[in-house]
């Protein structure tokens, strides 16, 4: 059973707000999903391989050669609410946190 | 109560290369904002990412440099978080079968050699740069998203801020050595992130970690760590817990200060990247690669000693870094003696480049002009002095010595049917000094010599006029 | 008869004699778009401006017989990104976006010459079944217009379907380009995984993405789809394989073909009439010289649960860089970052996405990861191998494209689940990246078009082109015109 706890932490990890009949409908939804994704547990799968890729290539580089694709920063930039001197603005964090690298 | 520390050390260090890591847009320094970058760094719909050979090359270079085994069967994963420097708000990195493990590291810590173990190194992306203006805003600047970097991270084997210092020194000076970075702290090609916790010596158990970032310099991992030590044992000692917390170092104050404290673990949702197809590296690659590995800096030292003579001391001075040492090498490799040319790396060039605040590289000498001044003095063309001279004219001005010195009239005066004519001269007109020298008065033969350097603008052979003058000395 | 009801060679003939010009091919369009799309909302943006200067440029330098696609209108499913004409995936948080660079596809087919008209209307991010969670409104099927077209490539398949345009791109993630393909009662065929560069195709589960073409004629497709196929340095994942001139299948006749017909294609939830139509196209195939084997596919009815968890866990991570900063919709009234990202994607997405984007970032998150995206990663690969197996000594597998035929608007949008099950038939391909492809395979009582779908071994399109041809060859159902009956509008 998924509750509505859950709900809220995948909401929040997600970055989406859900007003309460939101949260009502989406955990009476997802719980009905899940219960689907549940019947994944009648496979046997003891020494299955997962498969991520479905692609038949491997090894797939690029050489280290710059590309000039002819798009400017203007062009880049041409979507962006709001700039400054060619860089992006948005509104401050709240949490001061450093960036994780 | 006795603790034992155990601190654990995240490295980050750029990849020298000329486009980034999953994109084809190039690596630059302090270009304009937003101009070193394409759609796949902004994060476009529809873009995807595609990997540098030369990043993982040189990403594998570093690993073997560390001794460590090579991931055959890897893939790429996304590492999913939000923040304005994240475009995708994924980073692609390896976090399920990472490039290499189990490498290490020797360290000499007082005179006690020890190994510190690499837990697993990794490729990946770096993030952009966020810079919170003081207006309500942040500033993103997408220059840096997608430049390679490695990851390595210890194992935790590392028991005290010492170590810490001299491990960071060692791996620095590795990946320097192998020419896969900069690693330079102060342009950010190399940063670190810290965790350190105590236990009460003979506990099996770690105690809880604090992590500690924002670190700028060796010396600030050394200093953080060592309050960071003091810190959680006065806590412990005062009966209470230390908790999982990020600090960062301060400055001025030389304390860690609490940035926050983590609650849960971070919820990454690691899953493997779906755009980019998994890898089997070849074994014949990585053994060019092992083949292509530089010499690294111990061997280095230690051929310095054995076969060059150099006293122990210097060739480790000589092996600090790859500049100097590669510096060095060219230097003899064109035919300068290694003694005199270490002499002058460790001399004068050193005592320039620190008056100078410069880098080797920053200066105008060439190891061509260093060893064409070296073999200028060793075959008496110079004398010692007009070869300081010289030097100063080379690093600053990038003169060649030998043309230099001709054009100047520096040139050494060797010829005694030069020299004698003068020598008997200042003879005959310093009778005192000949009495004087027949009385025993050594000093004398110091005053004639320096008159007759007067007269040559010092550039008589000392050693000819040396000969010349205790012949005629003796002659009257 | 109406230039856009020939087939693309004809037309190509005609062009090159000068019997028609570019520039009336784009009018005919137009006019057509004009006349039909009040009613279908085929098109989300239409390139009118810029279609009729190509295609009198086209005309001022002339078409030559090599040039087979120049001059032909098609249309683009609105998540493939073209330069400077609007790109919204169906969705508010792109309704603003502007895209500075061209999809591989459309830089290839407009190299070939061919027309861009506009972008099809689709489900929001490509999920769903139906194009009813489109934040521009629900497309019409052009046979009823009460009906969905199917989804999520519905607004491709109707705009073909009508004749607004002779082809239309579509994607296929887990059925989209052949369940609107069968509901539409065109060809549509989703090649095999990596045969068609995804760079500039907005990502929705990218282990699953395919783009492929809908026409209502086989060899139309076939043109097309030899012209944009191939690999591109620029996706990792498009293969290296050389790419065939599709057309040379066309034609070939199928005796001998193995077909394998799989008992889970025909069980529980299948519409009798779906079966009667496909069982009868199967007959026509044996009467041809194909030879018709029963097999099973016992893996086939949990493709369903596991392809939900792996494209929703791709897709919350993919639809992640939505977060009202470098484009797209920022919310009003922010006052921190953090109100920037969950205002801007609350406001932003629709529920169908916000529902996949909480399935799968459940999936992946801390505790569940092995239980449900592992697990369904391993199944997958059970898929595959059941796949493989059969297809190792048959030449096709065949059955139905969709449980049944075009369903009322408005009628399962509220029941996620149901809604999923329908795409029961098409997921395994797409769990396989096999190709596979819809072909017309006549109309139930209600008159409503039914889809045979085709599945080959990995880049074996060539033995869906031949049989698709042979069998259209057989039958002509494209020769029926949808009747755009029904609609209150």
């Amino acid at each position: 059973m998924i509750s509505k706890n859950d709900v809220e932490h995948v909401a929040n990890l997600a970055r989406l707000s859900l007003s309460q009949d939101e949260v009502d409908k989406f955990t009476t939804q997802l719980d009905q999903i899940i219960s689907m994704e549940d019947e994944l547990s009648q496979v046997e799968t003891e020494g299955v391989k997962p498969t991520t890729h479905i692609t038949d290539e491997i090894n797939v580089f690029r050489e280290d050669v710059p590309v000039d694709d002819g798009i400017t920063r203007d062009d880049l930039l041409s979507n962006v609410p709001e700039t400054k001197d060619g860089l992006i603005k948005v509104p401050s964090i709240i949490d001061k946190g450093e960036t994780d690298a | 109560m006795n603790f034992e520390t155990t601190i654990g050390l995240e490295v980050h260090v750029e990849l020298k290369t000329k486009t980034k890591m999953f994109s084809p847009s190039p690596v630059t320094y302090g270009a304009e904002p937003n101009t070193s970058t394409n759609v796949i760094d902004f994060g476009f719909p529809g873009v995807l990412p595609t990997v540098n050979r030369e990043a993982y090359r040189l990403g594998l270079m570093v690993a073997l440099a560390l001794h460590a085994d090579v991931t055959k069967y890897t893939h790429f994963d996304r590492k999913n978080y939000f923040y304005p420097d994240n475009p995708k708000a994924y980073q692609i990195t390896q976090a399920e079968e990472p490039l290499a493990t189990n490498g290490w590291i020797e360290i000499e810590v007082n005179d006690v050699k020890k190994k510190i173990g690499i837990e697993e190194m990794h490729v990946e992306e770096d993030a952009g740069k966020n810079t919170h203006g003081d207006d309500g805003y942040s500033y993103v600047d997408l220059n840096r998203q997608g430049t390679p970097l490695i990851e390595i991270v210890s194992k935790p084997d590392i028991a005290s801020p010492d170590e810490a210092y001299a491990y960071l020194e060692q791996l620095r000076k590795i990946i320097q050595f192998t020419g896969a970075s900069d690693v330079k702290m102060e342009e950010g090609s190399m940063r670190v992130d810290t965790n350190i916790s105590i236990s009460p010596i003979g506990s099996d158990k770690l105690g809880q970690k604090a992590e500690l970032k924002n670190l700028n310099s060796f010396n600030h991992v050394r200093l953080g760590l060592a309050y960071e030590e003091k810190r959680q044992a006065q806590v412990v000692m005062a009966g209470g817990v230390v908790r999982p917390e990020t600090r960062r170092f301060d400055e001025a104050s030389g304390e860690t200060i609490l940035m926050r404290v983590k609650e849960g673990k971070d919820d990454y949702r690691y899953f493997p990247e779906p755009d980019l197809p998994a890898f089997e590296i070849e074994d014949e690659w990585v053994d060019q690669i092992k083949s292509e590995i530089p010499e690294m800096p111990d061997k280095r030292r230690t051929r310095y000693i054995n076969e060059l003579g150099i006293p122990e001391y210097d060739a480790g001075v000589l092996t600090q870094t790859k500049e100097m040492s590669d510096f060095f090498e060219a230097t003899i490799a064109d035919g300068a003696d290694a003694k005199q040319a270490s002499n002058w790396l460790m001399g004068e060039v050193s005592g320039y480049l620190n008056a100078n605040k410069l880098d080797l590289l920053e200066t105008k000498l060439t190891p061509i002009n260093l060893s064409t001044m070296i073999k200028l003095i060793q075959d008496g063309t110079i004398s010692s002095k007009i070869a300081k001279k010289v030097f100063q004219e080379t690093i600053k001005n990038g003169s060649e010595p030998k043309a230099w010195v001709e054009q100047k009239g520096l040139i050494q005066e060797s010829n005694p049917e030069v020299l004698t004519p003068i020598i008997t001269g200042i003879l005959d007109a310093n009778e005192q000094s000949i009495i004087d020298f027949k009385n025993g008065k050594d000093r004398a033969v110091g005053y004639l010599v320096g008159q007759i350097m007067k007269q040559t603008h010092g550039q008589a052979n000392p050693k000819v006029v040396n000969q010349i003058l205790m012949a005629e000395l003796n002659k009257r | 008869m109406s230039n856009l009801k020939k087939d693309l060679e004809t037309l190509h003939q005609e062009l090159v004699a000068g019997d028609i010009k570019a520039a009336d091919l784009v009018e005919e369009s137009l006019d057509t778009i004009e006349k039909r799309d009040p009613e279908l909302n085929a098109f989300i943006t239409v390139n009118d401006q810029q279609a009729l200067a190509d295609a009198v440029t086209l005309d001022e330098k002339g078409i030559s017989d090599a040039d087979k696609l120049a001059g032909i209108p098609i249309a683009y499913k609105d998540n493939i990104v073209t330069k400077n004409l609007l790109t919204t995936a169906g969705s508010k948080i792109l309704s603003n976006f502007q895209p500075v660079y061209d999809a591989t596809v459309v830089e290839k087919l407009s190299q070939a010459g061919m027309i861009n008209l506009g972008k099809t209307n689709m489900d929001e991010f490509a999920m769903g079944s139906s194009t009813e969670s489109s934040y521009f409104q629900p497309t019409h099927n052009p046979w009823d217009l009460d009906r969905v077209p199917g989804g999520s490539s519905g607004g491709s398949a109707a705009a073909v379907a009508a004749g607004e345009v002779l082809a239309a791109l579509g994607s296929d993630t887990g059925g989209s380009i052949r369940q609107p393909s069968a509901y539409n009662g065109i060809f549509g065929i989703k090649p095999t995984y990596g045969r068609v560069s995804r760079w500039g195709l907005i990502a929705f589960g990218s282990s699953f993405d395919q783009i492929g073409v809908m026409t209502k004629r086989v060899k139309d497709s076939a043109y097309i789809l030899s012209a944009m196929a191939g690999h591109d340095i620029k996706d990792s994942t498009s293969s290296k394989q050389a790419v065939p001139d599709f057309t040379q299948f066309i034609g070939q006749d199928i005796k001998g073909l193995r077909v394998a017909v799989p008992d889970e294609f025909f069980g529980e939830g299948i519409d009798e009439e779906v079966k009667v139509q496909v069982e009868k196209g199967l007959k026509v195939l044996t009467d041809l010289g194909a030879v018709i084997d029963h097999v099973q596919l016992p893996y086939t009815r949990y493709g369903v649960p596991a392809y939900y968890v792996l494209a929703s866990s791709e897709a919350s991570s993919n639809l992640q860089r939505f977060d009202g900063i470098r484009y797209g919709y920022r919310a009003e009234d922010v006052k921190n970052l953090e109100d920037v990202y969950v205002k801007s994607r609350s406001e932003g997405f629709g529920p169908e996405v916000k529902r996949r984007i909480m399935l799968g970032t459940f999936a992946l998150s801390a505790g569940y990861y092995d239980a449900y995206f592992n697990k369904a990663a391993k199944v997958r690969t059970l898929i595959k191998q059941d796949f493989e197996r059969v297809l190792a000594d048959h030449d096709l597998i065949i059955g139905p494209t969709s449980p049944d035929t075009a369903f009322k608007i408005g009628t399962i949008v509220s029941d996620p689940l149901k809604l999923y099950y329908k795409d029961v038939l098409t997921i395994s391909a797409n769990m396989a990246g096999v190709p596979s492809a819809s072909v017309p395979a006549g109309f139930d009582s209600q008159g409503l078009p039914v889809g045979m779908q085709l599945i080959a071994k990995r880049f074996d399109e060539g033995t869906i082109f031949k049989a698709a041809a042979a069998f259209e060859a057989a039958t002509k159902y494209y020769e029926v015109e949808p009747s755009f009956k029904g609609g209150v509008r």
